[in-house]
């Protein structure tokens, strides 16, 4: 499957690479971003049908670094398997779908991630009741576990690595695994974290549930666009470059106007004041002004969609600043 | 001698409730031993549905009489003690479970499409209504219609399908499904019986290819694969690229079913229609068909409801169908954990469906007295 999609994935981009995808979108007059069918905090229809989500704040800062118009979106659903070839022929002009960054997916299937925009890793959910405090102790534990997935295999090493043992309850969707939780037939659940998180805060008592401390793996989620066009993929790239910037210069969607007159020289040139980073973007020279100011930075984001004021209760971790214990990191905007 | 034409009136034993119940639920004890286990089955089980889906629940305001808008306010999760299904994440996204991302202005559309539908579908289905010819046309027309007033054009403003979702697609999906299939799948039936090899053998092929294939993989194939065979520049709308992937389903599946009601005529009905001097497609179609037709409407009913409910698959291509949009809604974090109502209510939307067709089938097979055709009786 896998080299068939590549094989499809280098025709598609013999195809498409001639065109520049920045024009395209341009001319069409909205962006076209691909999205999960619906994963909590990540991306999701709210009441009135209008998608929200970590992911979906992603496609729309693109939009506004474009069009100056959060709205200038349309979002297309994709699964798991058919997200790479929406992305390769070109029905979608960049993806948004929290998709780990690996070196196949990067360098044999033909698409450029341009950056991480949330660094999930796999671990573990257990009762409270059952008394552990770590993932170590779960010698013998029933462990019910998404087959065919790269959790699978990093379940594994974990226990091989540590020396103990584990019987898989093999489950096809996280629904399944969350009603086998909550149902007792196993007594760990395993996925990415962020995934135990809204599992944690669909129960009807959250704290009957604990997320055990160790991450198993690594996960950046990120968005990535098609290889060979690489003035697309700037686009993309520091359209989450300046919500991570503007999050490290303390500029906010309330502040962002009042920051156009600072004395800051990195603000007012990600703002748009000074230099032309915009024109060599081929975009508004505030295009950065405008997803700061539309969007909002990175933290507001995630505080939004994910943060500890949401169901999901997702701490910063990982996803901190790198000033903040964190290892969210952007190169200078200059 | 008087005593004679005294009519003797039969037993109290078998006659009213008391003889009903006797000859079917109580005739021996066996069959007593298991009415009295369905009873209280039925007693354990009902009143705690009833009182899950009627009594306990919130349908828009929990128990302290608040509008609820997120899970935490349902009365379940306020007090766990209390409170059954909370119905308010369907109050409050029936919109989307109805339309999908269809724009509210334009929603007027997608009502008019589902009253002309009802039109449309009623000469097919009650013969003898009234002025039925002039309905028939309307019938003919109604697909045109409906892609216009749905897709827009002519004047109406374009929503793209992947606004589509929710019932919308759903219907769309299994109507335009159901509706080709039946042409193509009586072709394809008569073909792969043809004396003619090129035609038989072609069509046996798209039979069996299509059926030795999961719909799950047409759909791939339909929605990956076709854009990367087609030309640049030429690009085919995501749910027609579906829609094609299903038809082709049940046209194959259609198909057979009409192969199996075509063997069960005897030869003498072909035989006889020769004689007449009928060409091969008059005989088909006054004699054969009519009677191959009726024999095959269980089956007919059987796969479309089995298509009906094989369009939530689509989920898989990213097109966002009634379950779809449940699963959506369980997403959002303001509905996490109320998979029960989600799941529950769209089961009941296709149960109404399908129940609904199979009892039309019923009707039917009824109407045409299917059952003592062909001698069996």
């Amino acid at each position: 499957m896998k080299k068939l999609l590549s094989i499809f994935a280098v025709v598609a981009f013999a195809f498409s690479a001639n065109a520049g995808t920045l024009d395209d979108v341009k001319n069409r007059g909205f962006l076209k971003c691909g999205v999960t069918t619906g994963l909590a905090g990540f991306a999701a229809p709210d009441d009135s049908g209008e998608w929200a989500g970590l992911d979906a704040d992603m496609c729309r800062a693109v939009a506004v670094a474009v069009f100056g118009d959060r709205s200038k979106v349309e979002f297309i659903t994709t699964t798991g398997k058919s997200r790479f070839p929406t992305l390769a022929s070109g029905e979608v002009d960049m993806l948004a779908r929290n998709t780990t960054w690996t070196i196949s997916r990067d360098v044999n299937l033909g698409f450029e991630f341009v950056g991480v925009n949330f660094y999930d890793g796999q671990g573990f959910m257990v009762p409270s009741a059952l008394g552990v405090s770590s993932a170590t102790e779960l010698d013998g534990a029933t462990v019910c576990i998404q087959t065919g997935t790269t959790t699978e295999l990093n379940l594994a090493d974990f226990f091989r690595l540590n020396g103990i043992s584990y019987e898989a309850l093999p489950i096809e969707t996280n629904d399944e695994g969350k009603e086998n939780l909550f149902a007792g037939r196993c007594d760990v659940y395993t996925t990415d974290a962020s995934g135990l998180s809204s599992t944690r805060a669909a129960a009807s008592n959250p704290d009957k549930w604990v997320v055990l401390p160790e991450i198993i793996s690594k996960e950046p989620l990120g968005p990535l666009v098609r290889h060979g066009d690489h003035q697309w993929g700037d686009v993309v790239r520091w359209s989450l470059n300046a919500m991570i910037i503007a999050e490290e210069l303390g500029i906010t969607s309330e502040n962002v106007d009042a920051q156009t007159s600072s004395n800051v020289p990195e603000v007012l040139r990600l703002l748009g004041v000074e230099g032309n980073y915009g024109e060599m973007l081929e975009l508004s020279n505030d295009w950065a002004y405008q997803i700061i100011k539309q969007i909002g930075n990175y933290s507001e984001s995630y505080e939004a969609n994910v943060g500890p004021d949401t169901p999901l209760e997702i701490a910063r971790g990982l996803n901190a600043l790198w000033t903040q214990g964190g290892i969210l990191y952007a190169p200078p905007f200059r | 001698m008087n005593e004679m034409n005294e009519v003797r009136k039969p037993p109290v034993a078998t006659t009213g409730i008391i003889g009903w119940l006797r000859i079917n639920l109580f005739f021996n004890w066996t069959n007593s031993l298991i009415t009295l286990f369905v009873v209280y089955c039925l007693y354990q089980f009902i009143p705690w549905i009833l009182d899950w889906t009627i009594f306990s629940a919130d349908f828009k305001y929990n128990y302290l009489g608040e509008q609820i808008t997120n899970q935490e306010m349902c009365s379940r999760n306020l007090d766990p003690e209390n409170g059954g299904a909370c119905w308010a994440v369907i109050y409050v996204r029936f919109y989307q479970f109805i339309y999908g991302f269809y724009p509210k202005v334009e929603v007027w559309r997608v009502n008019l499409a589902y009253v002309m539908l009802a039109f449309a579908l009623l000469p097919l289905l009650y013969v003898k209504l009234p002025y039925r010819k002039y309905f028939l046309y309307f019938t003919y027309i109604f697909p045109v219609i409906a892609y216009f007033l749905l897709n827009g054009g002519l004047g109406f403003t374009e929503v793209s399908t992947n606004k589509w979702g929710g019932l919308l697609v759903t219907l769309v999906l299994g109507c335009t499904g159901i509706a080709l299939a039946f042409p193509i799948g009586i072709m394809l039936a008569l073909g792969r019986r043809s004396k003619l090899p090129v035609i038989s053998m072609m069509c046996t092929l798209f039979i069996e290819f299509i059926r030795g294939v999961p719909l799950i993989t047409l759909l791939f194939f339909g929605m990956v694969m076709l854009p990367l065979f087609l030309p640049e520049g030429i690009d085919m709308d995501g749910l027609v690229r579906v829609l094609v992937a299903v038809t082709f389903f049940q046209s194959a599946y259609m198909a057979e079913v009409i192969r199996g009601g075509l063997q069960a005529i005897p030869p003498g009905q072909y035989e006889a229609a020769k004689s007449l001097g009928m060409s091969y497609w008059r005989m088909n179609l006054l004699i054969i068909l009519p009677q191959a037709i009726r024999i095959s409407i269980p089956p007919i009913v059987n796969t479309s409801i089995g298509l009906f409910k094989d369009t939530t698959l689509v989920i898989i291509v990213g097109i966002l169908d009634l379950l779809g949009i449940g699963r959506g809604t369980l997403a959002d974090t303001n509905w996490l954990g109320l998979s029960y109502e989600i799941y529950f209510f769209v089961s009941l939307v296709f149960f109404i469906f399908t129940f609904g067709m199979s009892r039309y089938s019923l009707y039917l097979e009824k109407k045409l007295k299917t059952g003592i055709n062909m001698g069996a009786d």
